[in-house]
C-alpha cells in the first residue's frame, strides 16, 4: 500500500514540477519567476521526503532542510536585489 | 502482497497521498490564476501544507512503522511554515515596486493599484535607511 501511496506522491510532485517550470519559462513579470523557483524548490524538498520514506533510510532529511534554508535565502537575495539595487546594504 | 496492512502504513499512506493532491493544487494555481497577487497563494498555502503532511507521514512512518525517532522532519516543516510568508511577503513588495516603476505588463490584480500614502511618504519597498543608521546616504 505504501507503494502505491510513493508512486502517487512522485507523480504528483513531478506534475508539479513541470507546472512550475511552465510558469518559470512564461512570466510574464520577474516576480513571477521568482514564485516559479521558490515553489519548484518546496517541490523538490517534497520529493527529498518521499525519497527517504522510500529507501527507508533517515539520511536524506539533512539535505532536505539545507534545501529548505538555500531556497529560503536565494529567494530572499533576488527579491532584495530587485528591490534596492543590492542584496547586502 | 499480503492481506494484512499495518494501520502505521496505513497512515502514512494517506497522509503521503493527501500532501500530493495538495502541492498539485497548489502548483495548478500558480499555473491558472490570472494576476500575481492571486498567485501567490497557491504555493504559499497549499504546497506548504502538502508538505507539511508529506513530512508527518515521514514522522509517523519511521516512529511507528520503523520504531526510529527522527526529529528533522519537524525541523523542516517548522522553518518552512516560518518561512514561506516572509519569502510570500517580499515577492509581493517586488510585484508592487515593479507596477509602481511601470516595468512590468501584467495585471494589477482584482483589487487594482493600491492608493499612494499620503504626503511625501512612500511604499516600505522605497524607503530609503533611516538617518544615523548604517546605510544612509546623508553623507554622501
Amino acid at each position: 500500500m505504501l507503494e502505491w501511496a510513493l508512486a502517487f506522491g512522485f507523480g504528483a510532485l513531478g506534475l508539479a514540477l513541470a507546472m512550475n517550470l511552465w510558469r518559470l519559462i512564461k512570466g510574464p513579470g520577474v516576480a513571477d519567476r521568482i514564485l516559479a523557483l521558490d515553489t519548484m524548490v518546496i517541490n523538490v524538498i517534497g520529493l527529498i521526503v518521499l525519497a527517504g520514506i522510500a529507501g527507508g533510510s533517515g539520511t536524506s532529511f539533512e539535505a532536505a532542510l539545507l534545501l529548505a534554508m538555500v531556497g529560503f535565502v536565494g529567494t530572499v537575495a533576488y527579491a532584495k536585489f530587485l528591490l534596492r539595487g543590492d542584496i547586502i546594504e | 502482497m499480503s492481506g494484512a496492512v499495518s494501520f502505521p502504513e496505513i497512515l502514512a499512506s494517506a497522509l503521503i497521498v493527501l500532501g500530493g493532491c495538495f502541492a498539485l493544487v497548489g502548483s495548478w494555481g500558480l499555473v491558472r490564476l490570472p494576476s500575481l497577487m492571486e498567485r501567490l497563494h497557491g504555493p504559499t498555502k497549499a504546497t506548504t501544507l502538502g508538505l507539511g503532511a508529506m513530512l508527518v507521514a515521514s514522522v509517523l512512518w519511521f516512529q511507528l512503522g520503523k520504531g526510529q525517532w527522527t526529529t528533522h522532519e519537524l525541523l523542516v516543516s517548522v522553518f518552512l511554515f516560518v518561512t514561506a510568508p516572509i519569502s510570500a511577503n517580499m515577492i509581493a513588495k517586488v510585484h508592487l515596486l515593479r507596477l509602481r516603476l511601470g516595468e512590468t505588463s501584467e495585471p494589477a490584480g482584482p483589487a487594482g493599484m493600491p492608493d499612494a500614502p499620503p504626503g511625501r511618504a512612500e511604499w516600505a519597498t522605497y524607503e530609503a535607511p533611516h538617518e544615523g543608521t548604517p546605510g544612509d546616504f546623508v553623507g554622501d
